[in-house]
Formats: C-alpha cells, structure tokens, sequence
C-alpha cells in the first residue's frame, strides 16, 4: 500500500519535474499556443480542449474574419504573439502565405494524415476540415437523374429554376477559381455565363438559399453540404437533398479550412505538436461531429446525418488553385454578369 | 488643432494609399461597373435621406405639434430602435418577407401557388430597410430643434393666416434646418458606409465592392483606394450642406419663450398620427425585437447555455463610455474652436475628421492599425533596450487604439449633435461674456454648455450606443480576451447562426435601451 503510494508519487513528482524542466527549455512560461481563428464561430472547439487534456498546453484562441486576422498578423509582424493561424477558405492561407505569414513546416505526421489537394505544396497550410460545394434540388421536384454536373446546370431546362450565392462571396469564387485552375478561363466563363442566361436568383447565405429550395422558389441550387446538415439534424423532413456533382468527370469541387504555423511564432514546437494532433483521426472525428464538414483525414469517419449521402469522389485539384486564381475567379464572374 | 491632427491621421493613412500604384483592379472595375456602382450609391444615399428625412422629421412635427392617443408614450418610444443594430433589423426582415418566410408563406397558403409580395432583395427594400435603422438619428435632432423653437414663430406665422401645415413647411422646417440636415447627413453617412445591410440584400455599392475587391482579389490597396472614393462622396454631403446654408445663421434670440402649444387631433387626424407612429415602431423595433426573442426562447429550449454575460457587459460598456466621454470632450472643443474661429483652418479639420464616419468600420480600423503597428516597431525595440525586458506590442491591439478607432468613426455623431446645438445660440451672448471678462475658456463652461445640455447629451448616448454595435472595427483592433457582445453576436451570425446570435443581441439591445431612455427623460424636461 505504502509502496503504491510512493510510487504513485514519485511518478507525479516526475512528471511535475519533467513538465518544470520542459517549460524552462521552452523559456520559462507555461505552456500554450496562441491561435488567431477564422473559425471562432463554432465555439469553443472540442479538439482544442481534446489537445489541452493530452498535453497540457493550454490554447488561447483570438478569433476574427479571415481579412481582419491576415491585417493584423501582417502589422504585427515579428512581435506578433499568434503561433497558428486557422482561416476557412483554402485562398485566404494561400495569401496568408504569398505574404510570408506562414512558415514551412516539416512534419511527416501531418502530411501522412492530409492526403496531398488538401494541403500547400510547400507545406505552409494544411486543411482540417474539408467543405463540399455542391447541387442542392429540392426532392419533390426534381428527380437526381436530372442532374449531373456544375456545367449541366446552364442548360435552358433550369431557366428560372436556379438559386445561386452571390459571385461576392469567397465560396463562389474558390469554386470558379479552381474551375479555372481545371478548365482554363474562356471554358469556365461559358459556363458561368450558361449559369447567368438562367437567370438565377441570388440570396445571400447558404442556409437562405436551402430554405428558398425548399419553399419552392427554385428548385436547385449551389450550397456547402453541411449547412444542409445543420437543418437535416434539426428537422429530418426538410425536402432538400444533396447531388454530389460531376462525379463521372472532375468530382466536386471542395474547399477546407485549415491551419498553418506562422513565420515568428514563439511557440514554434508546441504550434506544430497542435496541428498534428488536429490532422490526427482522434481530433478529426470531433471536427466531423461538431460541424457536419467532411474530416481531411480520410480515416476519420462522418457524422451520421450526413453519413446516408454516401461518398463521393473529391476534384483532387490542389485546393491552393483557390487563392491563385481567385482574382481572376472574381474578375471573371464580374465579365459574365455574375453579381 | 492637435487633436484633429492626430485623428485626421486614419483617414490620412486611407488618402494616401492614393498614392500607391494600383495594378489592374481599377482598369477591371472601369470596364465593368464602376459607373453603375456609383449610380447605385449615390441613389442609394439620395433613397436614404429623403426617406429619414420625411420619416423623422415627421414624426418629429406629429409628436412635438400635436396631441393624439398614444403620444406620450410613442414620443420615447420612437427613439428605440437606436438601440437595435442595423444588421439584427435586416435579417429579421429578410427573415419575415422573403418568399421561403412565414409571410409569403402563409399568403401562398391563402391564396394560392402564384401569390407573391414584390421582391425584398431590391433598392426599394433596401432604401425602406435603412430609413427604418437611420431615421431616429433624424426624428432625435429634429425633435429637439422643433421644441427649442418655442411657440413665437408659428404663432406669428398663424396670426398672419398661414394655415399650420403652411406655418410648418415655411417657418418650423427652416429654422431646423441645421438639425434636419446634420441628421440626414448621419444617415447618408451611415448608408455609405453600410456594408451588413446591402449585402444581406445583395445590393451593390462602393462600400461592398471595397469589400470584394479586399477579400476576394486580396487587394488591400485597390480597396483602400476605393474608400477614398467614398471620403469624395462625404465631402460632398459635407460641402453641400455647408454651401445650402450660406451665410444664413439660425440663432434664436433670448429665452425660448412659451412652448409650442400642440394641437389636439380627433379622429381619422388621430388616428393616422397614432398608426403611423405604431406603424413605424412595429416595423423598426417590435418585430425586429420579437424576432430576436423568439429565437433566444428557441435556444434555451434547446439547452443553450448563456455565455459570460457580465464580464461582456462590462467590457462593453467600459469602451462605449470611455469613447462616448472622449468623443463628446472633442466635439465640444472642436466645435467651440470653429465657433470662436469663424470659417478658418479648424472649421476644415473639424469636418476632415467628421468624414471617418462615411468609412466602412474595417478600413477605419485598418487605418488605425496601419499607424499603431509602425509607431510600435520604431518605438517598443528601444524601450526594451532600456528597460531589459521584452514588451511585445504596446499600441497595438490595446484598448487605446481601439477606442481612437471608435473615436475617429464616430465622432461626427458628437460632432454634428453638438455644433447643430452650439449654432442656435447668439453670437450676442459669446460678445456679452467676454465683455463681462470672461475667458474663453469660462464662457464655454459658464455660458455655452448650460445651453446645448441636450445636445451634448445626444451626443453622448448616440456615441456611446452607436459604439456598443460597432463590429468591424472591434474585431480587427481588440485586445486579446476582450471580447464585446457585438464580438459574441459576430461569432455566431458570421455562419447564419441566428438563433444562438439571439441572446447576446438581445442583450445589446437592452443594454442600449437604459442610456436612450435616460437621454428620453433628461431631454424631455422642460
């Protein structure tokens, strides 16, 4: 009993040890890492927590819109406290590294956990969380068979049929962005003008748009996935379904938010120990539960709302073709009458 | 002359970004819609304005003229929906009219498949949306001015034979014309620099392109360029206003005299007044409001928990009070120094300062951040040598700097409140303190602000409300772990997340109820 009892503490008078001579190396604070977050909007989110418990680094979490967080990264500078910069939309990391606010990092447990589309090429940014952009129809109206690609949905059948997010938004941009990236920008400014000449209806937001499907203003339309399984989970009748597009050509196009380790973190080793917990199966589950987005690591499973879609083969084009052609992608919906 | 030099700095930092080359983004907008988006704007601000003006100042004329049921409840409670930000307003809208909304919803139950209202998402819906935000800002300065009148004036006109709709339209309306117009201009201000509204509506203007041009081309510069097209547009309301007064000065002479004496209506005159006061209110406040319950209720039936409230109160309310002090402190300097100056340089930099408020938050809070940022890297690394300990960042990200980001945002509320205030009193009184030997100085304590009490405190709680619903600016600028509850509210709206918005929104909304109701009862003495 007595021996248990030295032994047990002995082990944390080691491990107390162990964290003190830990936190001297890593000069002399407790430690944490600081995340700037384009994803405060989910709250608090389970996989920090998850990481806190594991490790004992406490994260503090300072969030704001993508724009914001990249102009204030950028005057901060080499004084800045943030260690990881997490931003939704592939093009907003891809600038936040044109800019130099990310720094290379060489982790093979991250790049074994992201397959290759879904990360920078020079491993600056890694997506946690990827978001399908797809067809929506509204089940009483339109029969999947009617359906199949982002092209097809300029065909005069959807004349007045169509509602779309306005071309201001970055969603519609990463989208036509990568289209370019795929099909050059005369094949792509044909189908979003194929697009226009159906004069579709824009509403702005993803879950308004739903609700017009569903109310029958149109019929089909553009939306992320898991804004439609925020409503399933809530009311299981509504009459929307999701059509995964272009699946026997390029697959859907996604989008990820994602994470990168900024250039004068402080925190450097800690930042990295934090993105390779959140890439792992263990923290992508969470992701999947608390937002209905697809996990990037493929071992991790889906919620079950969305489970009954099934799965669908993902545009492997390197989800960077975002922010490289997304001035053009904006450009271009300007030309086409896209508002 | 100092203080307009170092708040003039913000928007100087936005001008000069004039000077930076500008790639091809112009050249694209040229070729595709920079006419239209400034057609779209100016009709916009011209919508704006006419419908604040008629709407304000005729609630104004109806409560301050007449007697009908109902009025004295709805003369305060006509001043509330100041409490409710202008994107809560517009989603709740957007929310009840749309087509997939319980309104058409249960008309198409009604009357059939084909039964539908005009579209919400368009310049009418747009233009009646932001009149319903903007207009108390009007019916405020317009009430005050109409009472301060006296009864003198249209009694004249009356014993003359100008029937009261005439006596109001030649005689009331122009002597308030400096409120009416500082009024309109807040809300023409306001509509340029709206960026939640329109694009909830999907409406195009400058200030949303600014926004497209920033975050979808990555183009900092072009936007910031782009905003000072906007600066152009308010310098024009400015100059426009400046010119259409002319020499004219409204002073009122002595004591006001006997208070209007209102007319009673009887009726259908009573019963228009009482709707169209209910009318404006139900649209402005009550459904907006009941909407925001019904969500909140929805969420704690779902278990939601609240978050913090008190720390977020307080924080809110620290920063809205310390710029709403300040801010109204440098309007009554800035305003008095233009008074003693005549039309010289002060005058101009008053009005240089005033035209932040036509800037959309975010790149006011990018021209603050700009000028902290540089001011911290040339000043903190010498402060560290001589100290011997590392400071980080100083000036940026502290609550200094974002309260002169909402210092520079809003102080022409303060600005246009009180110089509308300081302009009725008679030079005649400056002259008759001076010659009695007191200073400048004294003359603004012993004389001046007495007399503008109730504009100075319009000033002060418009600020301090107008502060609590600032976003963009607090997001970009805030210190670490000082979240506000329009910080709570954006975390969650910024994904639709409306119903667990709804609490911290209703708070906001209650919280800026308290200072607009004490402003109600400390205006309304008489």
């Amino acid at each position: 009993m007595a021996t248990r009892r030295a032994r047990r503490g002995a082990r944390i008078l080691a491990a107390a040890l162990g964290v003190a001579v830990w936190s001297l190396i890593a000069g002399g604070e407790a430690a944490e890492v600081m995340v700037y977050t384009a994803r405060a909007h989910y709250g608090q989110e389970p996989a920090m927590e998850a990481f806190t418990k594991k490790t004992g680094i406490v994260v503090r979490s300072f969030g704001g819109e993508s724009g914001a967080l990249f102009e204030r990264l950028k005057a901060e500078g080499d004084r800045t406290p943030a260690d990881v910069l997490i931003s939704v939309d592939a093009g907003n990391l891809w600038n936040a590294a044109r800019a130099g606010l990310l720094g290379k990092v060489d982790s093979p447990e991250i790049q074994a956990n992201v397959p290759p589309h879904l990360r920078d090429p020079e491993n600056r940014w890694v997506g946690l969380t990827v978001r399908a952009r797809t067809i929506m129809y509204n089940t009483q109206k339109v029969k999947p068979e009617e359906l199949s690609t982002y092209e097809a949905l300029g065909d005069p059948k959807w004349k007045g049929r169509l509602c779309l997010r306005p071309s201001t938004h970055i969603y519609n941009q990463s989208l036509i962005a990568t289209m370019i990236k795929r099909h050059g920008e005369a094949k792509t400014e044909s189908i979003v003008k194929g697009w226009v000449a159906n004069n579709p209806t824009l509403i702005n937001g993803d879950t308004k748009v739903l609700e017009a499907v569903a109310a029958g203003q149109c019929d089909v339309a553009l939306t992320n996935t898991y804004y439609l399984g925020r409503i399933l989970a809530k009311n299981a009748t509504f009459p929307v379904a999701a059509f995964w597009a272009n699946q026997q050509t390029t697959g859907t196009h996604v989008n990820i938010s994602g994470a990168g380790v900024t250039t004068h973190a402080k925190n450097r080793a800690a930042a990295i120990k934090l993105i390779e917990f959140l890439t792992s199966p263990e923290a992508q589950q969470m992701f999947a539960d608390a937002n209905f987005e697809y996990p990037a690591n493929p071992q991790a499973g889906v919620n079950p709302v969305i489970a009954k879609w099934g799965k669908f083969k993902q545009d492997d084009t390197n989800v960077a073709a975002a922010g490289e052609f997304q001035a053009a992608a904006t450009k271009l919906a300007d030309r086409a009458g896209y508002k | 002359m100092g203080i307009a030099t170092v708040l003039a700095v913000p928007i100087a930092a936005v001008v000069s970004s004039l000077a930076i080359p500008a790639g091809d983004v112009w050249l694209h907008l040229w070729r595709t819609q920079l006419l239209e988006l400034i057609g779209q704007t100016l009709l916009l601000v011209v919508g704006v304005g006419a419908g604040t003006l008629v709407v304000g100042g005729g609630l104004a004329w109806l409560v301050v003229h007449h007697r009908f049921p109902g009025r004295a409840v709805l003369e305060w409670a006509l001043i509330l929906p100041l409490a409710v930000p202008a994107y809560v307003i517009g989603f709740a809208f957007i929310g009840l009219f749309e087509y997939a909304g319980p309104v058409q919803g249960a008309l198409r139950r009604w009357l059939g498949a084909g039964a539908r209202l005009p579209e919400i998402r368009s310049y009418a819906g747009v233009v009646v949306m932001m009149t319903l935000v903007f207009y108390p800002y009007v019916y405020l300065l317009a009430r005050v001015a109409f009472r301060e009148q006296g009864a003198a004036a249209v009694e004249t006109a009356r014993t003359l034979g100008r029937s009261r709709g005439a006596a109001f339209l030649r005689i009331t309306v122009p002597m308030a014309r400096p409120a009416l117009v500082a009024g309109v201009a807040l809300a023409m201000m306001e509509a340029l620099a709206d960026f939640g509204t329109v694009s909830i509506f999907g409406y195009r203007t400058l200030t949303e392109a600014i926004y497209r041009v920033w975050y979808g081309m990555f183009d900092r510069i072009a936007a910031t360029q782009l905003a000072s097209v906007l600066l152009l547009f308010a310098a024009g309301l400015l100059l426009l206003e400046r010119h259409s007064r002319g020499r004219a000065r409204f002073t009122q002479t002595g004591r006001r005299g006997p208070v209007v004496e209102p007319a009673r209506l009887c009726g259908w005159r009573a019963a228009g007044a009482t709707g169209a006061c209910v009318g404006v209110l139900a649209l402005a406040f009550l459904l907006p409001v009941g909407q925001l319950a019904w969500w909140a209720a929805d969420g704690i039936r779902a278990g939601q928990v609240a978050p913090d409230f008190a720390a977020l109160l307080w924080r809110t309310c620290a920063l809205a009070g310390a710029t709403a002090a300040v801010a109204s402190v440098l309007a009554v300097l800035l305003a008095y120094a233009g008074r003693l100056h005549g039309t010289g340089t002060v005058r101009v930099a008053a009005q240089l300062v005033s035209m932040g408020y036509a800037l959309p938050g975010a790149v006011i809070a990018v021209g603050v951040l700009l000028p902290l940022a540089w001011a911290d890297h040339a000043l903190v690394p010498p402060l560290e040598r001589a100290l011997g300990r590392p400071l980080g960042l100083l000036l940026t990200g502290s609550a200094a700097g974002l309260i002169l980001a909402y210092v520079v945002r809003f102080l022409a509320v303060g600005l246009q409140t009180v110089d509308a205030s300081l302009g009725k009193i008679p030079p005649s009184l400056d002259d008759a303190a001076r010659m009695l030997g007191a200073r400048a100085g004294s003359a603004l304590r012993r004389v001046h602000l007495p007399l503008v009490r109730g504009g100075l405190l319009t000033a002060v709680v418009l600020v301090f409300v107008e502060t609590m619903k600032e976003m963009p600016a607090t997001l970009l600028l805030r210190p670490f772990g000082l979240n506000t509850l329009a910080v709570e509210i954006w975390e969650r709206t910024s994904e639709a997340m409306w119903q667990e918005a709804a609490m911290p929104a209703l708070t906001l909304v209650g919280v800026g109820l308290i200072p607009v109701v004490l402003l109600i009862r400390l205006t309304s003495r008489r």
